[in-house]
């Protein structure tokens, strides 16, 4: 076990993937000199051909991912979440349909890397947990970690996997430090993670909201309430046995989403619960997520909008209320 | 530039199965056999058919909208065209594509698109791939006067040059999207003009024209797989038939004269290569005629082939989602 970042986890990923896989290569905005940090040495390790500054231009090189991955290649593209509006048209009409309306025929090893730089100040523009808006369309596999282990992980599975993927990269987990398995670590898709077991109520965490559930679940012990917290790892697939389950033991269950609440993934996972494991239920669901305005930039007024241990903790509460 | 014969006989013999095609699916479109847009490339024959013989079986092309010409010009199967068309297990796509996003990746066709411009930055990654993976084949994409105002087509122009890669930017300008005139709406004289802005060859061709089309596109190829980067080719033709099949019942202004229709197709693209073809003893009037026929029989077998062909089973829906598939949700 060695101790990373959650960046140098993502730099760890691509330089053992980049390693192994030659057709591999990486592309986006100043990622030569590694601007955001994850694309450290890369450029001195790979050589200008792999390691790719764009001009700004997202839907042109992002549709130029899904061109080059169709004929061959497997590229990584950097971006934050903020600037994936500007290329909905390729990642909806190219990358998500094409598979499926040229009948199976094309095949598109593809991944997005975008960085949610919430929490801190960035405004309404830079702060989009936007992963909900691409759950609802088909075609796109979606990896939300929530620590620098399941980062590398789950990265190293998105770029060998064969279908388009996003990766949600969790901002405000920037700073967080967390053991790293020695030698060749995977994360499959589609198997959720049972971070703390529990009895009373099921927490189901995603993202930078996994460790305010840890936080509030440990809370609560000392009050003698047994949480389970659960982290899907990823939203698309999403291992909804492993969520039922545990609903089956606790018979409660709390959802916690920093993305904005209405059609949420916390919407989806609560609805799936709702309809394959109601008669588990002994108490409403409750969803704690961001709440339906804009990201304000005063710290003032941005704290109140996303969920924490505080809102974590009271939800748990009211489903134990009689 | 000396052109082989089968080559000049192979455009001939594409751009009548593609005006057949064309006919044909006008007739049992109206007739009710199939639902859906379709886009008739009547009168543009020479762009695409001109173009696609300049490239390779290895070299990609991708396409729009207006999509039946181009993989039929790439000599796509017409019997899988037209099944795709009637919805068929046995399309291109199964079913799943309908007209505008026919596709064969067997023969480097990576589809068409429904959405304007949406395959010029996917043709641009195409030959970014083979730059990154140092292959030479290049990549083709075919995209009207209204796409050209898209922003896609500018990114993707700019990237090419600027990553020089070998991809060949093919503006089949008919002039009119939908009903609104590019010279109300391009900001320059030709569409081909713009490429100075991208430091790239701009080259304004008569699209009526095969051979000419054929020529420049060798040009723009033999530069791109020498590693001299991207071209602009501009080929000016003219549609004949309405935007869509079926938007001549809906639409309700005029945007062109029938003498103007009458004009273009006094400069038909099949008239100017027969012409070429027996005026330079390549061809005969009979043998010209014996193209057209066999295309037209090639063009009812496939028809029958398509009438033939069941549709998909329910089970095929989820079919083809994903590579490497996951449960359903």
């Amino acid at each position: 076990m060695t101790q990373a970042l959650f960046g140098e986890a993502i730099n760890q990923a691509t330089i053992e993937e980049m390693k192994r896989d030659e057709r591999v290569f990486i592309m986006g905005e100043d990622i030569r000199r590694a601007v955001y940090g994850s694309t450290a040495n890369l450029l001195a390790e790979f050589g200008e051909k792999r390691v790719l500054d764009t001009p700004l231009s997202e839907n042109g090189f992002f549709g130029a991912a899904i061109g080059a991955s169709l004929v061959g290649s497997r590229p990584i593209v950097e971006t934050l979440t903020s600037f994936m509006w500007v290329a909905m048209d390729q990642l909806i009409s190219q990358a998500a349909k094409m598979r499926y309306m040229f009948g199976g025929q094309a095949t598109l090893p593809v991944v997005y890397r975008a960085l949610m730089m919430y929490g801190g100040g960035a405004a309404a523009h830079h702060s989009d947990r936007s992963y909900p808006m691409f759950m609802n369309m088909p075609g796109i596999k979606i990896v939300v970690p929530s620590n620098p282990a399941d980062m590398k992980g789950l990265l190293k599975t998105a770029v060998r996997d064969d279908d388009p993927v996003i990766v949600f990269e969790d901002g405000t987990l920037a700073g967080m430090r967390g053991e790293i398995p020695d030698g060749e670590h995977i994360t499959p898709f589609g198997e959720a993670n049972i971070i703390k077991e529990g009895t009373d109520c099921t927490i189901v965490a995603i993202a930078g909201s996994v460790n305010h559930s840890i936080s509030a679940a440990e809370n609560l012990h000392k009050e003698g309430i047994s949480v389970e917290v659960i982290d899907p790892r990823t939203l698309v697939p999403l291992d909804k046995e492993t969520i039922l389950n545990s609903v089956e033991k606790t018979g409660r269950l709390v959802v916690v989403d920093p993305a904005h609440k209405v059609c949420s993934a916390a919407s989806e996972i609560a609805s799936i619960v709702a309809q394959e494991g109601f008669w588990s239920l002994q108490a409403p669901i409750q969803k704690v997520a961001s709440e339906q305005v804009h990201i304000p930039f005063t710290p003032s007024l941005e704290k109140l909008v996303y969920p924490d241990v505080i809102k974590i903790s009271n939800a748990v509460k009211n489903t134990l209320e009689d | 530039m000396s052109i082989d014969k089968e080559t000049l006989i192979m455009i001939l013999t594409r751009m009548w199965i593609i005006r057949n095609f064309e006919l044909k699916v006008m007739e049992v479109h109206s007739a009710g056999e199939f639902s859906g847009a379709a886009h008739p490339y009547i009168g543009e024959e020479a762009v695409a058919v001109g173009a696609c013989a300049a490239l390779r079986d290895t070299d990609y092309i991708a396409g729009n909208h207006r999509s039946h010409g181009h993989p039929l010009a790439k000599g796509g199967s017409v019997k899988k065209a037209m099944a795709e068309l009637y919805g068929r297990v046995d399309g291109y796509c199964k079913g799943k594509g309908g007209s505008m996003h026919l596709a064969d990746f067997s023969i480097g066709i990576l589809g068409e698109s429904g959405i304007v411009a949406s395959s010029v930055p996917v043709a641009t990654g195409a030959a970014l791939s083979a730059k990154v993976q140092g292959k030479d084949f290049v990549s083709m994409v075919f995209f009207g006067d209204g796409a050209s105002n898209q922003g896609a087509c500018h990114e993707s122009m700019n990237l090419a040059s600027v990553w020089n890669l070998p991809v060949i930017f093919l503006c089949e300008n008919n002039q009119f999207a939908v009903t609104t005139s590019y010279e109300e709406t391009v900001a320059v004289d030709h569409i081909s003009d713009r490429a100075s802005a991208y430091n790239m060859p701009g080259v304004l061709v008569d699209g009526q024209d095969a051979i000419a089309m054929y020529e420049a596109t060798v040009a723009a190829v033999e530069r791109a797989r020498s590693g001299q980067g991207p071209t602009l080719i501009e080929g000016l033709t003219y549609r004949y038939e309405e935007h869509s099949l079926g938007l001549g019942r809906v639409r309700r202004g005029e945007y062109r004269t029938t003498d103007q229709i009458d004009e273009w197709r006094k400069r038909d693209p099949i008239n100017i290569h027969e012409e070429y073809l027996i005026n330079n003893n390549i061809a005969s009037r009979e043998e010209c005629d014996s193209i057209a026929s066999d295309s037209e029989k090639l063009v009812d077998e496939a028809v029958d082939f398509a009438r033939n062909s069941p549709f998909p089973e329910p089970e095929e829906l989820f079919e083809d989602m994903w590579a490497n598939p996951i449960p359903r949700p």
